[in-house]
């Protein structure tokens, strides 16, 4: 039995599990599919909003400033690329200028810092990359990127670090609960019985909350779409810049990534499906549409990929972070600012459970820092080759475009939580994720993942169960 | 850091990289080196498999690692030193090439450099087409990859986008490796292959060619299960009600190929946007004095044959350069209409020898003349029975006819008739 | 009869036109050079292709192998289930013969490269 387990190792599951282990505690995460970061941590725009959309004292509110406040601290000490680089809402219009003055309102209420409104010509000192449609802009400095997929793995890395434990593919299916404890069923027969339960789902986080007996609340996947540009793309704008939000909506952005590369959506589609999104023609069509009056002249030729996520968006229109019965947890509905929230968001589950009477004994020797996953990237031509002397697996590319070495692929291999398929390396990585989209490296990265897991090559797959990439051996040899 | 010194530096051991080096070797330059990323020379060859290499070269009929041997050969002969497993991190203006292997770091001062790093196919992302992700979608060198060289099967039931010659190439060779490949799909009205790759790799095996016909969507959550196929209008734009679903484990994308020239990029290097490559002159030279590029990291070639004599030229450049030989006036710039979508060289700096000028063509076109002319005379008019986007095109300027010319720029003109 | 072909004896893919009657060629068209109108001739009255493809090898890889001449086109599938029973010995030079008249056709089957045994 363990002290508590949290059901899905997305930003919000990781970032509990880690703030958990800050205490003598036993955790355990369980995620439904082979990696962490599968579902809306993986595909999302990495912003870490400022906090002034949310309304005035709701969780988002709150959570949103709180988190923003603490994601620098925390994405140091997880090794994890952040970049302050500020937004900008884009007004086009008189009804555009008054939303501005109002959200400017909001902001100061939310206690956003630093805040101002811009007219045409400051916009343009402070943004020379934006459209000449732009007339007005709320300047947010405290605005940030960060990559949200290698800070939930790298928060559930540091939670593993810790002694917490990461079970996959490990799909709830029933809960029942004890007078002592609670017991998770998987499908595949597996269980895990714990005192406390925190239901981190993500958009099946209605379902786990009915298998707990709560119906209060309802999870609708919303599809976001989006656009990645090439590297060459990235410095085309500093800041985040966001259209003014209308009754349809917030609208798509345009933003750099930490890693260099320009990213334009999301959509906002509802769906049924709360596992798989796809892009659609519609969706790719109306970011090219709305990006064109936010930055000068985009070059859409340059798109590396396009994909989408889903977003779970809550029923009740704010956060659902509350108690459940005595012994679970709802972390729900972490749509937007979810991700930017996170660090505050998991505090605010740690006090739900001490409420809830689970006793926090402080660790000392919990360890807050993670190695960053890209060190070898970051060290100079002097240091790479004083490195690859002791260590020549890293001076063996692997993947070109990213420029990624046999070393560090191993390394993502071997660490917690270990990449296990093609996609999870590509996450830990890089590889890749540049121009070629995997076209030259994905044999030998595919050949490393069997060694290293002693499994045939043709049992490896690109992102779990089912999505195998080889059907077996040519020479009418033994085929799945 | 280790600091070594060399005349000449090679960046790629594929076949632009090995011709170029015999050339360079055989004008005399001794102290040359080739840098290949792989763990084996010859580059993309080893996992060309299929016979149609050589003719031109070398007589005979070759498949990929049978051409690629015989350079393998010729550079061993010649004790060039060649270094695989060895990626160029950067090369600077002044010719300073930084290089990582398992050594370690290196950097080396060239006192020239041939840049022949070949291409890269284009992905699916660059396409954009809709639908879920799943695994199965490979670009066809890549499955090519897996079925040739690690003999692996990606699936049983394939579809192929595009009807470049990897892609046709591939059709057959999954058809003969027991898989089911249920079309080949082209946007275009016309394949980007070869002529006699659509009949021995499709029409042998009765596989149906797609042509004005487009994936509008990829289906399957964790495998693909199937895509849907569109005809298209003039406008290369999917027309409504003419969609049909195929069923397939595996999308196979044959849709273009791109130079990779990230290297040139950062050294500064100008590119042609049309051919993705760098400009250079009848010598191979790029914009930076003493740096030529060869080879399909030039401008995408279709037979191997071309690429080995146009990186020769590019490795007896270098050695002209290396002996002080090479003067750079830069006296004709090389101005193609649209229709002749490119020219490679797109200058002609030196005219004392004959120039053999390579270029490709927007459309398909039948009976037509290309003209070559200087301000407003003509210097030379070809007929062509037909020219094809698909099959490169060459004409040979001589000495005598650039010699005429006074202007300073050369059209080259597609006129029907 | 009139019969228009594409020829595949070289990269050029000259676009052929055979004239045929009582199932003899008597005319070929279209062709640059003698190969062609050749081509033209055997691919109208019993088309011939080489055969390109890989066998396995003892220490678990693949090796690229060819016929050293063409083999009746009807053949292919024929020859290919020789290959896939091949374990082929390694090392290995290129040219060296696997299969002699493969499946009872005038053609050998051939090592495409050099080989020497892998991991």
């Amino acid at each position: 039995m363990v002290d508590v387990v949290i059901i899905g190792a997305g930003v919000i599951g990781a970032m509990t599990a880690r703030e958990l282990c800050r205490n003598r505690l036993s955790v355990c995460v369980v995620e439904r599919a082979n990696d962490a970061a599968a579902g809306a941590s993986r595909a999302n725009s990495g912003i870490v909003h400022a906090g002034f959309d949310a309304q005035p004292g709701t969780l988002k509110a709150r959570l949103n400033v709180a988190g923003s406040e603490k994601m620098e601290h925390v994405a140091e000490e997880l090794g994890v690329p952040y970049r302050r680089n500020g937004s900008l809402v884009l007004g086009y219009n008189d009804e555009d200028k008054a939303t501005l003055e109002k959200l400017y309102r909001q902001g100061q209420e939310n206690g956003v810092r630093d805040l101002e409104l811009l007219d045409q010509e400051q916009l343009r000192k402070v943004e020379p990359g934006v459209s000449g449609q732009a007339a007005w802009a709320l300047h947010a400095p405290t605005g940030a990127i960060v990559c949200p997929y290698e800070l939930t793995i790298a928060a559930l890395g540091n939670a593993m670090d810790n002694g917490a434990e990461f079970l996959r593919n490990f799909e709830v299916t029933e809960i029942r609960e004890t007078e002592m404890s609670i017991v998770l069923h998987a499908a595949d027969g597996r269980q895990v019985e714990a005192r406390y339960v925190v239901n981190a789902a993500g958009t099946f986080a209605d379902k786990i909350a009915a298998m707990l007996g709560d119906d209060s609340f309802s999870i609708c996947p919303r599809r976001g779409e989006y656009l990645l540009l090439d590297k060459e793309c990235g410095g085309m704008v500093r800041h985040t810049l966001f259209r003014t939000p209308t009754k349809k909506g917030k609208g798509v952005l345009v933003t750099p990534t930490v890693d260099g590369n320009l990213l334009l959506g999301p959509t906002a589609e509802a769906q049924e499906d709360r596992e798989y999104a796809g892009t659609t023609a519609e969706g790719l069509a109306e970011i090219i549409s709305q990006t064109g009056s936010e930055a000068e002249g985009i070059p859409f030729r340059q798109v590396i990929t396009s994909f989408a996520g889903l977003r779970a968006t809550g029923s009740t229109g704010d956060f659902i972070l509350r108690t459940c019965g005595k012994r679970a947890v709802h972390a729900a509905g972490m749509e937007s600012p979810g991700l930017s929230a996170s660090p505050a968001a998991a505090e605010y589950v740690v006090e739900l459970l001490r409420g809830l009477g689970l006793e926090m004994v402080p660790r000392e020797d919990f360890q807050p820092r993670r190695k960053a996953a890209h060190w070898f990237r970051e060290l100079s031509f002097e240091e790479k080759d004083a490195y690859i002397r002791e260590h020549p697996v890293y001076g063996k590319m692997v993947c070109r475009c990213e420029s990624v070495s046999e070393g560090e692929i191993l390394e993502a291999i071997r660490r917690a939580p270990q990449a296990l398929d093609l996609d999870s390396v590509k996450r830990r990585t890089r590889s890749g994720m540049g121009r070629c989209q995997g076209g030259f490296c994905s044999p030998r990265i595919v050949e490393l993942l069997a060694e290293e897991q002693g499994i045939p090559f043709e049992q490896v797959t690109k992102s779990g169960k089912g999505s195998y990439l080889n059907i077996g051996r040519t020479k009418g040899g033994e085929q799945a | 850091m280790r600091r070594e010194q060399a005349d000449l530096v090679i960046i790629g051991g594929g076949p632009a990289g090995l011709a170029a080096a015999v050339a360079a070797y055989d004008s005399g330059v001794r102290d040359l080196l080739i840098l290949e990323r792989d763990s084996h020379a010859g580059g993309i060859l080893q996992q060309c498999i299929h016979n149609g290499f050589g003719l031109h070269r070398f007589q005979k009929e070759l498949t990929g690692p049978e051409y690629a041997g015989e350079y393998e050969k010729m550079v061993a002969e010649r004790n060039i030193a060649i270094r695989c497993g060895s990626m160029v991190l950067n090369v600077s203006p002044e010719k300073v090439i930084t290089v990582v292997s398992q050594e370690g770091v290196t950097q080396i001062q060239a006192k020239a450099v041939i840049l022949a790093m070949g291409c890269r196919e284009r992905s699916r992302g660059a396409l954009n087409i809709p639908g879920s992700r799943p695994a199965g979608i490979f670009s066809a060198g890549t499955a090519q990859k897996y079925v040739n060289c690690m003999g692996y099967l990606p699936g049983r039931e394939v579809v192929i986008l595009g009807s470049g010659d990897i892609g046709l190439i591939m059709a057959r060779r999954m058809t003969l490796e027991g898989a089911k490949v249920k079309a080949v799909c082209e946007l275009m009205p016309y394949s980007g292959g070869l002529a006699r790759n659509i009949q021995q790799c499709l029409k042998d095996f009765d596989i149906p060619l797609k042509l004005s016909h487009t994936v509008t969507a990829i289906h399957g959550k964790e495998r693909l299960t199937g895509v849907t196929v569109s005809q298209v209008d003039e406008k290369r734009r999917p027309i409504p009600g003419t969609e049909e679903e195929i069923s397939c484990d595996t999308l196979l994308l044959s849709v273009g190929l791109i130079p990779e020239n990230e290297l040139s990029k950062e050294a500064g290097i100008r590119l042609d946007p049309v051919t993705g490559g760098a400009v250079v002159d009848e010598k191979r030279q790029t914009s930076c004095p003493g740096i030529f590029a060869c080879g399909n990291v030039l401008h995408v070639h279709d037979l191997v044959d071309f690429v080995s004599e146009e990186a020769a030229l590019a490795g007896e450049s270098a050695a002209a350069y290396i002996a002080g030989k090479v003067s750079q006036d830069d006296v004709l710039e090389l101005v193609p209409d649209g229709k002749i979508r490119y020219t490679v060289p797109q200058r002609i700096a030196d005219r004392q020898e004959d120039v053999k000028v390579y270029f490709r063509v927007d459309n398909v076109y039948r009976k037509v003349e290309i003209r070559v002319t200087c301000d407003g005379e003509t210097v030379l008019a070809k007929k062509r029975p037909v020219v094809k986007p698909g099959e490169m095109e060459s004409l040979v300027l001589t000495k005598e006819q650039l010699a005429k010319c006074h202007g300073s720029r050369l059209e080259f003109t597609l006129v029907s008739g | 009869m009139k019969r228009e072909l594409t020829c595949i004896v070289c990269p050029m893919g000259c676009d052929l036109t055979a004239e045929i009657e009582n199932g003899q060629v008597i005319s070929v068209a279209g062709n640059t050079c003698p190969r062609g109108a050749k081509y033209a001739e055997q691919e109208c009255i019993h088309p011939e292709r080489v055969l390109t493809s890989t066998a396995a090898t003892e220490d678990g890889g693949v090796l690229p192998v060819r016929t050293d001449g063409t083999v009746p086109k009807e053949k292919l599938f024929d020859c290919m289930a020789e290959v896939n029973r091949l374990k082929v010995r390694l090392p290995i030079t290129v040219g060296t013969v696997i299969i002699e008249h493969i499946a009872g056709t005038e053609a050998n089957l051939v090592a495409a490269k050099n080989m020497e045994r892998g991991k």
